[in-house]
């Protein structure tokens, strides 16, 4: 639920851009001229709140895309290309506005994106991220991020896939429609399915409402690029493809000490080294999730420390409680069972 | 004669604009926008059509108008208004209704009485539209 503001209150750090504050001006079957500002900035008066129509200056925007940009440094270990994507889109953004401010007219840069990886690599991260940059930008008025998947978008009858796709893209006007695994709306094998559908509404909306959401198509790499090739009109609409790379089994210990200091606990300098052999082992099993398997990983781990703790006599002191032990790391599947087994346990 | 119902009603009619400000307003406060509208303008007619179903879960009016321009399209002839309801607090109210849309031409309402017992009048509103049967009270859409 969205906290109550003031109307109007959209938390915008700077004005939103003519081009945004277009609610209503494209189709106004009335013939109503909407009063658009005309350019952010240019004319602050007392009729126009300093809300909407401040001078923008290049120090506030490159401040608060910085500060975005650092939380993302920060929290997400690795993705160097990722990063240095997202940080030449958020220049783009910048200077798009600075030159709006110029009165040096450009169409709006398309935004749509694709975002390709194995899973596990922080592609929904990530795109929780941009919805937030592309807010604090003013391309997105709320910097929501609405999640989808193909469930979400198909239906399972004739006529029933309009309305819930359409009532998908209305929840996520404003901000960021990310669709997981989207080539699973595509099936080629089922010429009735209603995917082709869905497609279809959906690249009519990357087309004609590019100011009210952008959209993120993210999942496996092979996939999309065969998805991409049977719809080659959807790849034409994205403007930004963007590969997340696995990750180093160095990147993967960084995210196992993140995550562990989150969760308030802690390895012994023995189960750290156990745990990097674990990661060398499992990394070479199918079902390798990254980022996702450590945490998954991890999971386990507190359960046999909370055993291994319950079994022994006394009450644990704190730094017991703390400190997963090469025990708890070492009892798992993965060093008693050959690399090729199923998913580990 | 302008219609006046709903909120609003004694404002000259709201632009797109006003009308995304309004619709911003009840959607920061988790009101659910439906769209209705109707060719019958006697105030107590509650039956409005409904144009789709109520728009839960949205977070930009953008939505919405485009919705409103679609209901437009097909009957811009027509009385359309927007509501919103409210259902904090299990309350069952539309917290917010105004029209968004209106006819051309509207004729208004004529008073009739009708005398019955002891010489009292009932008197009662009739629209002139209405004379006609619906869908061909306002002409056809734009004319």
């Amino acid at each position: 639920m969205m906290p109550p503001s003031p109307p109007g209150g959209v938390r915008v750090p700077f004005g939103i851009p003519p081009a945004q504050t277009d609610a209503a001006s494209p189709a106004d079957p009335n013939g109503h001229t909407v009063p658009v500002a005309s350019s952010a900035g240019a004319h602050p008066s007392a009729d126009h709140p300093a809300k909407e129509n401040r001078e923008v200056t290049p120090e506030e925007l490159r401040a608060a895309i910085d500060e975005v940009l650092a939380r993302l440094d920060r929290d997400l270990v690795g993705l160097v290309p990722v990063k240095s994507r997202v940080r030449d889109i958020a220049s783009l953004l910048v200077v798009d506005r600075l030159r709006r401010a110029q009165g040096l007219s450009a169409d709006p840069p398309s935004l749509h994106m694709s975002f390709t990886g194995n899973p596990g690599t922080g592609k929904t991260t990530v795109a929780l991220r941009m919805a937030e940059i592309l807010h604090r930008l003013g391309y997105s008025r709320k910097g929501h991020l609405v999640v989808a998947t193909r469930d979400d978008l198909v239906g399972q009858y004739i006529g029933h896939t309009a309305p819930k796709t359409k009532d998908v893209l209305k929840r996520a006007m404003g901000g960021v429609l990310f669709i997981d695994e989207a080539y699973y709306l595509y099936r080629p094998e089922n010429e009735r399915d209603y995917g082709a559908e869905a497609i279809e509404i959906l690249l009519q909306v990357m087309e004609d409402n590019r100011d009210d959401l952008v959209v993120i198509l993210a999942g496996y790499a092979d996939r999309m690029e065969r998805f991409f090739a049977s719809n080659p009109g959807i790849k034409s609409r994205i403007a930004h493809h963007i590969d997340f790379p696995d990750y180093t089994p160095d990147e993967l210990m960084q995210i196992a000490d993140l995550m562990l200091e989150k969760m308030m606990y802690r390895f012994s300098p023995a189960a750290r080294e156990a745990f990097a052999r674990y990661l060398q082992r499992r990394m070479r099993q199918p079902h390798f999730a990254n980022a996702r398997s450590v945490r998954n990983a991890l999971d386990r781990m507190r359960l046999r420390q909370a055993t291994r703790l319950t079994a022994q006599p006394g009450t644990p002191s704190r730094e017991e409680l703390m400190m997963i032990e090469a025990a708890d790391v070492l009892a798992s599947r993965v060093f008693t069972t050959s690399p090729t087994d199923v998913e580990a346990t | 004669m302008h219609l006046t119902q709903g909120t609003f009603s004694y404002l000259p009619p709201l632009s797109d604009d006003e009308i995304a400000a309004q619709i911003r307003y009840a959607l920061d406060r988790s009101w659910a926008v439906s769209i209705e509208y109707t060719d019958d303008p006697h105030p107590r007619n509650v039956y409005w059509e409904m144009w789709g179903l109520p728009m839960f879960d949205l977070k930009d009016p953008a939505a919405v108008l485009q919705e409103l321009n679609r209901c437009r399209a097909e009957h811009g002839d027509c009385y359309i208004r927007i509501n919103a309801y409210d259902r904090s607090k299990g309350r069952q109210t539309t917290a917010l209704s105004f029209i968004v849309n209106r006819p051309l031409v509207e004729p208004g309402f004529r008073v009739e009485r009708t005398e019955f017992a002891d010489r009292q009048v009932k008197y009662t509103l009739h629209a002139y539209a209405t004379d006609k049967p619906a869908g061909q009270r306002y002409g056809p859409a734009g004319s």
